[in-house]
């Protein structure tokens, strides 16, 4: 197990429900194409096959109730995971998210709990236009009640939907649709990583660029640029969105004393903007310079490829932003 | 109206009375503490289908889920959560039976299976879907109960809800208290097809539409709907139909609807007819009745104290059960 395996990311989730369903007789998969189709993204290819009908369930196109019927099986004592197509879609069960998920532990003054998990995809670069596109991430990280994680690479893809399943609590599992392909090594470390907490990506001295899913990559591409241009960045990629780990961020702020906050969201009330305020508010000190924010420009993705590349917080823009923050030095 | 069964007991008909009684009992003192502020927030009241409540939940059995609505009160007190912790969680006090977090349109209480009273209307549908899912998936022979009223009908989660029931051949039993107006909107004026139970029919889901005012007809319907669902044959709907006697919540003037209308369906309110079936039947005196009555206000009186010398929470447990603080077994 020690040796390293050459996955896809969508491979490394399958693992994880597999492993999943597997060990805990109480673990079901359920969403719209999730078994005869092989799921929308052929993230659960073959477990209809080897599972069944009543573990790998196919349901009609009605979010609120499979979203719905999930939490009520968690509240039975099942431990459901529930697969929504993309995050534009879950907006038609926003109701059982927000008002029911999210609130059901406080209101029952913790008598009933959630242990419901819930994936999604997110996300652009696919050309998928406006309707199916959208990184819709900070509506849910705003709601107190839930966890929202969003795993950016093989270990964690794997890895945090098992620590998601081991949690209480409702957990939102946003995976970036432009990820699914993407090949990697999934390492041993995989079984044993955290839900909550962020990690450093890459280490550096001269700025912190602190980001969270498929823009983990983008930030990776531009470290490299800097690094021709003698700036060494440091990338804190967030993986927990709610709740926010506030330490790591710091730490790396305090050190390097420039902050990027990169976020494909929208950058009106977005997670950029919490993050960025966060900094402000406990490590204003420390910095250099004004924090920068490279995030998705304000217009519904749009189809061509052109278009929505330059929509996106590409390694270019976010080069752009590290060297102004340098600029006010000179 | 209320006719009472062939075999009728003096005993079983008391039983009856005396749970709708207590409800009553109890929602009048609540309406008087309404007015006095001990009570806030809002405060529905099911004054006129206290027959549903008891019917129904004289069938369930103990492993049965139950899932609410914002008019609960009756459900709760009648699923056998007590009193006093019932009378706390309005007060919004810790010994409530939510905590004091809920109030008055959120009651919940695990041991009894009570899975809360949902203030969304039409939210608690798929909720159900999912707890007797669990229990086809655990193969037990318990339902799960939703309790929803006619104004659900015309939300997405209803049809979504039936149909996922249906296809899955889930054991819920869905029902439906018809009192005619979801708020202040009359079912004519929001339904283009007003006969809720044959909307179920269209899904697949086996429904009937059922006197609510009377607790006998209540009881014989869910019977045969908990034995429907028990054997694995799929979901019931039961359009329950009756009438809300007082205000929708403490802050309706009641424009929307005839005082005659109202006078009308309280001379076949639920108490008021089994009361006198059981009088003209011999079953009951006056001083039964009246004896059931000081039963139900002591009752209601000894809830009251409880819940007004129980403590406050503290203010620096505010963040409390956001999220879990143990793992659910």
């Amino acid at each position: 197990m020690s040796e390293p395996v050459r996955i896809t990311y969508r491979e490394a989730v399958r693992q994880a429900i597999r492993e999943a369903l597997q060990a805990d007789s109480r673990v079901f998969l359920m969403g719209e194409d999730v078994g005869k189709y092989g799921g929308c993204f052929a993230v659960s290819k073959g477990l209809l096959d080897e599972f069944g009908e009543e573990r790998i369930r196919d349901t009609p196109l009605s979010e609120s109730a499979f979203v719905g019927a999930g939490i009520g099986a968690a509240l039975g004592g099942m431990q459901p995971i529930v697969e929504i197509m993309t995050v534009n879609f879950s907006m038609l069960a926003l109701d059982q998210i927000v008002n029911t998920a999210a609130t059901l532990c406080h209101m029952s003054g913790g008598q009933f709990p959630v242990p419901v998990v819930i994936r999604m995809a997110t996300g652009a670069g696919r050309q998928l236009a406006a309707q199916h596109s959208h990184s819709l991430e900070a509506w849910y990280a705003h709601v107190p009640g839930l966890r929202v994680v969003e795993p950016a690479t093989i270990d964690d893809a794997r890895g945090m939907l098992r620590a998601a399943l081991a949690c209480p609590d409702p957990v939102i599992v946003f995976e970036p649709i432009s990820l699914y392909n993407m090949q990697g090594e999934l390492t041993a470390a995989a079984s044993v990583v955290r839900l909550d907490g962020a990690r450093v990506r890459r280490v550096g001295n001269d700025v912190t660029l602190v980001t969270y899913g498929a823009s983990l990559w983008r930030c990776l591409a531009a470290a490299e640029a800097l690094a021709g241009e003698g700036i060494d960045a440091e990338i804190v990629d967030l993986r927990s969105l709610r709740p926010l780990d506030d330490a790591t961020i710091l730490a790396s702020v305090r050190k390097t004393r420039r902050a990027v906050i990169v976020d494909e969201g929208w950058r009106t009330g977005s997670l950029a903007a919490e993050v960025g305020m966060r900094i402000v508010e406990q490590a204003f000190y420390d910095l250099d310079a004004p924090i920068g924010r490279v995030c998705t420009e304000e217009v519904p993705i749009p189809y061509p490829k052109h278009l929505e590349d330059a929509a996106l917080p590409g390694p270019e823009r976010i080069v752009a932003a590290v060297r102004r923050l340098f600029a006010h030095d000179q | 109206m209320t006719e009472l069964p062939a075999g009728m007991t003096r005993e079983r008909g008391l039983h009856l009375l005396r749970e709708m009684l207590r409800i009553r009992q109890f929602e009048d003192r609540c309406a008087e503490l309404y007015g006095a502020g001990h009570i806030r927030g809002f405060l529905h009241l099911y004054d006129g289908e206290e027959a549903i409540a008891v019917g129904v939940m004289q069938v369930l059995g103990s492993g049965d889920a139950v899932v609410s609505t914002y008019r609960e009160h009756g459900h709760a007190l009648a699923r056998g959560i007590a009193m006093g912790p019932l009378m706390a969680e309005l007060y919004g006090k810790r010994a409530g039976c939510s905590g004091g977090r809920g109030g008055s349109m959120h009651i919940f209480d695990a041991a009894t299976r009570f899975c809360g009273g949902n203030a969304i209307v039409g939210g608690g549908l798929p909720l159900a879907v999912g707890l007797a899912l669990a229990e086809k998936l655990k193969g037990s022979r318990n339902v799960a109960a939703c309790f929803f009223g006619e104004g659900a009908a015309a939300e997405g989660e209803f049809h979504e809800s039936m149909n996922l029931a249906a296809l899955w051949k889930l054991p819920v039993l869905f029902l439906c208290e018809n009192n005619l107006y979801a708020m202040g909107t009359a079912l004519v004026r929001s339904e283009s097809q007003t006969d809720i139970q044959a909307k179920a029919l269209a899904y697949g889901v086996r429904a009937a539409a059922v006197d609510g005012m009377d607790v006998f007809a209540v009881e014989s319907a869910v019977r045969s709907a908990v034995e429907h669902a028990r054997a694995g044959r799929g979901p019931v709907l039961l359009e329950l139909r009756t009438y809300r006697l007082r205000a929708h919540s403490m802050f309706d003037a009641q424009l929307y609807r005839d005082k005659a209308e109202v006078e009308e369906w309280r001379s076949r309110g639920p108490l008021t007819t089994l009361t006198t079936a059981l009088k003209t039947a011999g079953l009951m005196t006056e001083d039964d009745f009246q004896h059931l009555l000081r039963e139900a206000d002591a009752e209601v009186q000894a809830a009251v104290e409880f819940a007004a010398a129980a403590e406050w929470e503290p203010v620096e447990e505010l963040a409390r059960h956001v999220v879990a603080e143990e793992r659910a077994s």
